[in-house]
């Protein structure tokens, strides 16, 4: 072990894929995401005519078959095969070569809020029609929401630390967060981190339907995720992943790698308030920013873009509002703030990790996406949210913000290098 | 040996393991030739019973190592 390298504290994503509502892998997504197209059309992975909202932003270019064998691609669930297919456009993205001593060093860190409810659905029903002789013996291993890590690891023979996050709707954030420490502590020198997600299923859409969290503007579509519009009335369920290949800098660096970003600072707190409500005082939310900020040793004004959490809903939105006003205090007028589930819906698990590579990708571009359908200004949210249309702005450290029932709240600070 | 017992066997083997047709012959082991593993091997079983509506027991799954021997069990199960 002695010849293991002196960790250098520093944490570079080096590698990104991603499957999303606006199309699989960067290329495709981040041109339409720029334009401020949406996603959200009626729901086609299955009849949702008896459910309150029949919307979502399903991913419509997927083929499992193109990421997996076919034996796997039939039957696997949907979660698992986004992240094997974010996983791999983010090894190859990152040019790196695995050989057997940097195989132990690699670890996988792919969380998912709910994971394989989809599977889970289908064989509860065979069991309720058939007996227990019907359930299959892939019901545990396709619905345990570790199994993203654990198959992704199998696929691409990394055997360093294998573990997921579960913290619903910051999980993406969580984990690119809890992998920066891995590797910034010297736990591994490489990690493949984000989320993934995908529940639009009947169980899936009926439990958040009943939750009363989306929207039911059923018969616009793409002007239902109205993130803080006054006439937001909800969420709407998206689907899809992010991975990325962290690595510690002097490991990339010698290597030549490309280099997208720095994790330069992760803070998360909890509400201890509700389980599905927020704080309506924010207080956890702004303790996030604010500890994000220390980890970063960043003041307010070193944040030139935020991609909020934002997810359209009444409280939510507001929330995050104050909370950003709070911690930045008169630079949260100066900060452009956009939230991208207006484009692409909330894919909950996903989102963190997602909106993160949006983070580096807008840094990279001097691009900051749009909140689309921004319409009617709220009183309550009066930040510059880049209304509607793009921006051309150089930004240097970007911040992401991500908040889960549960009372989870996020903040993760990346850096250009 | 009924030829259309072989023809089911042979769809829903290479369905459910993702194989190709001509690779699914009677002699071949589902777990040495057709790349099966024991949990591949227990949702093959099950899709033979729902294709047949059959039940096959976990003590007699033992029976059934090759396409031939799937085809042979199904068809004194079916005539039983």
């Amino acid at each position: 072990m002695s010849d293991r390298p002196v960790p250098s504290g520093r944490v570079v994503i080096t590698g990104v894929g991603a499957v999303t509502p606006l199309g699989t892998g960067v290329a495709k997504f981040w041109p339409r995401l720029l334009a401020g197209e949406s996603a959200v059309e009626r729901i086609t992975l299955l009849d949702p005519s008896e459910y309150t909202t029949q919307i979502a932003a399903e991913v419509k270019d997927f083929v499992a078959e193109d990421w997996l064998d076919k034996k796997e691609a039939r039957r696997i669930d949907r979660f698992i095969a986004f992240a094997v297919a974010a996983a791999a456009m983010a090894m190859q993205d990152s040019e790196i070569k695995v050989d057997d001593d940097l195989r132990n060093e690699f670890g996988v860190m792919i969380g998912s809020g709910i994971g394989g409810l989809t599977y889970l659905g289908e064989q509860h029903r065979r069991q309720i029609e058939g007996g227990p002789s019907k359930v299959s013996p892939f019901l545990v291993p396709y619905m345990i929401p570790d199994m993203a890590s654990g198959y992704v690891s199998i696929l691409n023979g990394l055997k360093g630390p294998n573990t997921c996050v579960v913290t619903a709707c910051s999980t993406g954030a969580n984990a690119i967060g809890d992998a920066y420490h891995i590797i910034k502590r010297g736990d591994a020198i490489c990690m493949l981190a984000g989320g993934t997600e995908a529940p639009i299923n009947e169980l899936g859409l009926g439990g958040f339907c009943a939750a009363r969290a989306m929207t039911t503007r059923n018969d616009d579509p793409a002007h239902a995720s109205r993130p803080f519009d006054k006439d937001r009335d909800g969420f709407v369920i998206g689907e899809g992943s992010a991975v990325f290949v962290l690595e510690d800098y002097d490991h990339a660096i010698a290597r030549g790698a490309k280099i997208y970003g720095e994790v330069i600072g992760y803070g998360m707190t909890g509400d201890a308030y509700h389980i599905t409500q927020p704080d309506p005082n924010a207080d956890g939310a702004y303790r996030a920013v604010k500890m994000a900020l220390r980890t970063a040793g960043k003041s307010p004004e070193d944040i030139g873009y935020v991609n909020a959490h934002g997810t359209s809903t009444y409280y939510n939105d507001k929330g995050e509002t104050m909370a950003i006003k709070r911690a930045f205090g008169d630079h949260a007028y100066n900060v452009p703030v956009s939230s991208t589930k207006s484009m692409i819906g909330h894919t909950l698990g996903a989102a963190g990790a997602i909106e993160a590579l949006i983070c580096l990708l807008a840094m990279r571009d001097s691009k900051l996406p749009p909140t689309i359908n921004y319409e009617t200004p709220d009183p309550e949210c009066d930040l510059d949210y880049i209304p509607n249309v793009a921006r051309d702005k150089e930004v240097n450290i970007s911040m992401s913000n991500s908040y889960g029932f549960g009372g989870h709240n996020v903040s993760l600070i990346l850096k250009k290098v | 040996m009924s030829a259309d017992t072989l023809e089911k066997v042979r769809k829903v083997t290479v369905e459910e393991l993702g194989v190709k047709e001509e690779e699914v012959v009677e002699s071949a082991s589902f777990t040495e030739d057709l790349g099966a593993d024991s949990l591949d091997v227990v949702e093959l079983v099950m899709a033979f019973e729902d294709e047949f509506g059959i039940d096959i027991p976990d003590d007699e799954v033992g029976e059934i190592k090759t396409v031939g021997d799937a085809v042979t069990y199904i068809d004194k199960k079916k005539s039983a």
